[in-house]
């Protein structure tokens, strides 16, 4: 330090101020791709210790996960027996063969079909609304939204005079009630959201109030609190007669508890629209709702696609919770399949958790890659 | 609300509301409202009472008196099968409390560094810490909690062939176990002490604060000696009053230190692991919300790196940091009610779980527990409106 000998100076002067010029540096290296590599890896000490470690870490984790999972995995066995060995890895036969009560649970095999055609007809609407520049997409937003839940409905629970058999709501379950759970949160959550964010902007000071108390009470608390809630207190508000079937009671829940977190994401849409596209649509003579319905949602709902995608990862996430009241969820079935004594084995447990989060990193990286596409579609749009 | 104000007509000064329609109106549809929500309320208390009074369940807060009748094995305060209800609900409120303290100090250092290892230049170290965000962000944390404990935890060798970690640190399939700390007879004045240093902490933080220009070294040295001299000095003085008392295995389990259940271990974990990741995520963005210029200026004038973002860039990012990260906490917190699932006896499984299955007092039991978490969430969106009104304000 070049002033550090003559500083007999009060305590208030001691800042440093440069005299002369500061030494030039050297001129940066040129960068090719490998040398900028190697700046990077191997800088200087403290960056090629950094280096070595992450090096190592992922040396010593990566062999014995690869044979974990592939090379001393079980692909095919017709029970536990191969999986129990000492030194066996993966017992990804213990999947294959409960691979179909994880997709459907206890519903009947032979109307099996009737799940299969809701879940094709699903993922065709949704892919529909998620491509951006596909056509008719109002008409995709319709069936999704109206007709969809009740074409589900119809075949799923059964209608005698259809000739369908009815299947009760104890036998849903696996993938098809996770995902059953997740739309439905999905397709109630996204209408009741909008107008929770309305009614919080509103100019009734009741219903301001009773919307912002509601979507602060929601997400106050946990979801397993609203989901006990629906459990055990929704039947006691209805008459006795009216109760809720026990897989309708989760999903009011999941629907209400989902519907408070899209509020706060739509209020921030509405809060982006700036000032003048309310009195421009005053100044064209619109009325409130007009000017509600063809200027600010629109613009609104375009701007927070990115959030409600973002929303609809953690709902799919939290839909496991709803083992709690006893649904069959994915992650339920996983649990009620590891403790099958034919398969039981130290590498049982571990397989079917991999096995999950596999399902579920899948559906919610997808999801989350597809809000990134979208935000940086929107920003380029923007600018 | 302005825009609302712009497209109707200035409001009549001096009116009755009666004789303006645009506030008859609003007058109106209110009282529609307020009677709807009103009948609503008045029909779900009607069936409440009739239902309740059909299935024998108790309506008032009385059962908080009865004795509960079963165990827990994790207690912070003496609990045993023949105290009330009230004391078993304490009991799942100090756990939920000791879970969530513990997680958010583990989840913010992993945070953290996992957080500036992505922004960092070093390529391995920012993939690495992207994996990790996206693996551990886009799994369910319900899914992460039951593999800790059930493939993991559960999974360990008994006892007898425990993996013994560093410090005396003992780890199997009953838990942790680690040593504890026993007092010696000299121990208060160790306490003493510790309270002295602590005030002179404070005295040393609040001159500098007052001293704006930052303190010179030797001041440094005198402040550092006074808050670590006397607990050093009471420690050697009174004989060394603390010492550590290790676990012992004895037959076919381990006798004395400090046992942590499998249970606690595996929330732990997963709430602190899954929480980093968004953490990690809040971080990064803090620090990208600075701007660019900030820290080239801050080059610019010879300041290192590290001096940069300890004096440039830290301090800015923090005010878009703070705000999310509270968020983040309160998430943890109420994820910490998952403890159902693994069988930790936090307050919803104590509570929520085995007392509103013993009384059947559903509406009395879930309005407590959601009472609880609903005043931790408000007390801290207080604290970050009285933090946004003191920082937010600062800007140029």
């Amino acid at each position: 330090m070049p002033g550090a000998t003559q500083d007999r100076r009060p305590a208030s002067a001691q800042a440093f101020v440069r005299q002369g010029p500061a030494p030039a540096q050297p001129p940066p290296a040129s960068e090719s791709f490998a040398g900028g590599l190697r700046g990077n890896l191997f800088g200087d000490w403290r960056t090629s210790l950094a280096t070595l470690a992450v090096l190592t870490l992922v040396g010593l984790a990566l062999p014995s996960l690869l044979r974990f999972l592939i090379f001393d995995a079980v692909w095919s066995a017709p029970d536990g027996e191969l999986c129990r060995a000492p030194g066996a890895g993966a017992c990804w036969a213990f999947i294959a063969q409960k691979l179909p009560y994880f997709i459907y649970g206890s519903y009947p095999e032979s109307q099996r079909w009737r799940v299969d055609v809701t879940m094709f007809v699903g993922a065709v609407l949704i892919v529909w609304l998620l491509w951006l520049d596909a056509p008719a997409r109002r008409l995709a937003a319709f069936l999704f939204f109206v007709a969809y839940p009740l074409q589900g409905f119809i075949l799923l629970h059964g209608a005698p005079a259809l000739g369908l058999p009815r299947v009760e709501t104890h036998l849903w379950g696996g993938v098809f009630v996770s995902l059953l759970v997740a739309s439905v949160g999905m397709v109630f959550s996204l209408p009741l959201g909008i107008l929770l964010a309305l009614g919080r902007r509103s100019r009734l000071p009741a219903l301001k109030l009773a919307c912002t108390g509601f979507i602060e009470f929601v997400r106050g608390v946990p979801m397993i609190t609203v989901l006990f809630m629906a459990n055990t207190m929704l039947p006691l508000f209805v008459p006795e007669d009216l109760a809720p079937d026990r897989l309708a009671r989760p999903l009011i829940g999941v629907a209400l508890f989902a519907s408070a977190y899209m509020a706060e994401v739509v209020r921030g849409g509405l809060q982006a629209i700036p000032r003048g596209q309310f009195e421009g649509a005053a100044a064209l003579g619109l009325r409130p709702w007009p000017t509600l319905r063809l200027v600010v949602l629109p613009q609104a709902l375009r701007h927070v696609i990115p959030g409600v995608v973002n929303s609809f990862i953690s709902l799919f996430k939290d839909t496991t919770l709803v083992a709690i009241v006893g649904i069959f969820d994915f992650l339920k079935t996983i649990e009620a399949a590891r403790q099958d004594p034919a398969w039981a084995g130290p590498t049982i447990s571990a397989t079917g958790y991999i096995f999950a989060a596999l399902f579920y990193f899948a559906f919610c990286f997808g999801m989350s890659l597809y809000a990134r596409f979208v935000e940086r579609r929107l920003g380029s749009a923007a600018a | 609300m302005a825009p609302a104000a712009a497209s109707s007509p200035p409001p009549a000064v001096g009116l009755a509301f009666w004789r303006d329609p645009q506030a008859l109106r609003i007058a109106v549809l209110q009282a529609v409202f307020l009677l709807g929500l009103g009948w609503l309320a008045v029909e779900a208390f009607i069936h409440v009472r009739a239902n309740m009074q059909a299935r024998g369940i108790p309506t008032g807060f009385g059962f908080l008196n009865d004795t509960a009748g079963f165990d827990i094995n994790q207690s912070l305060i003496s609990y045993s099968a023949t105290s009330t209800y009230g004391r078993a609900f304490l009991v799942g409120l100090l756990n939920t409390c000791l879970v969530s303290a513990i997680s958010l100090a583990l989840a913010t250092i992993v945070g953290f560094t996992v957080g500036i290892a992505r922004l960092s230049k070093n390529w391995a170290a920012a993939q690495l810490a992207t994996v990790y965000v996206e693996i551990l962000r886009n799994v369910p944390l319900l899914l992460q909690l039951l593999f800790w404990y059930n493939a993991v935890l559960k999974a360990l060798p008994g006892p007898r062939q425990s993996y013994a970690l560093p410090f005396g640190v003992f780890l199997n399939n009953r838990g942790l176990f680690a040593p504890e700390l026993a007092l010696g007879p000299g121990a208060p004045w160790l306490g003493a002490a510790l309270v002295a240093s602590a005030a002179a902490a404070i005295a040393a933080w609040w001159l500098s604060r007052r001293r704006r220009p930052a303190m010179n070294a030797s001041l440094r040295i005198g402040a550092a000696a006074l808050i670590l001299g006397p607990p050093v000095a009471a420690f050697l003085i009174a004989g060394a009053p603390l010492s550590l008392v290790p676990p012992e295995l004895k037959g076919f389990n381990f006798i004395g230190g400090v046992r942590l259940l499998p249970e606690f271990v595996a929330l732990v974990l997963g709430l602190s692991l899954y929480t980093a990741a968004f953490i990690a995520e809040v971080v990064r963005a803090g620090m990208q919300a600075v701007p660019r210029g900030q820290s080239e200026a801050a080059a610019a004038l010879g300041l290192s790196r590290l001096a940069a973002i300890r004096h440039v860039v830290a301090p800015q990012a923090m005010r878009v940091i703070i705000p999310l990260l509270t968020s983040q906490y309160l998430n943890l917190i109420k994820n910490s009610s998952l403890a159902v699932f693994v069988g930790y006896p936090d307050l919803v499984q104590v509570f929520a779980g085995t007392v509103l299955n013993q009384t059947g007092a559903a509406v009395q039991v879930i309005f407590i527990t959601m009472a609880v978490y609903l005043t931790v969430s408000l007390l801290a969106s207080l604290a970050m409106n009285l933090f946004n009104r003191r920082f937010a304000s600062i800007e140029r």
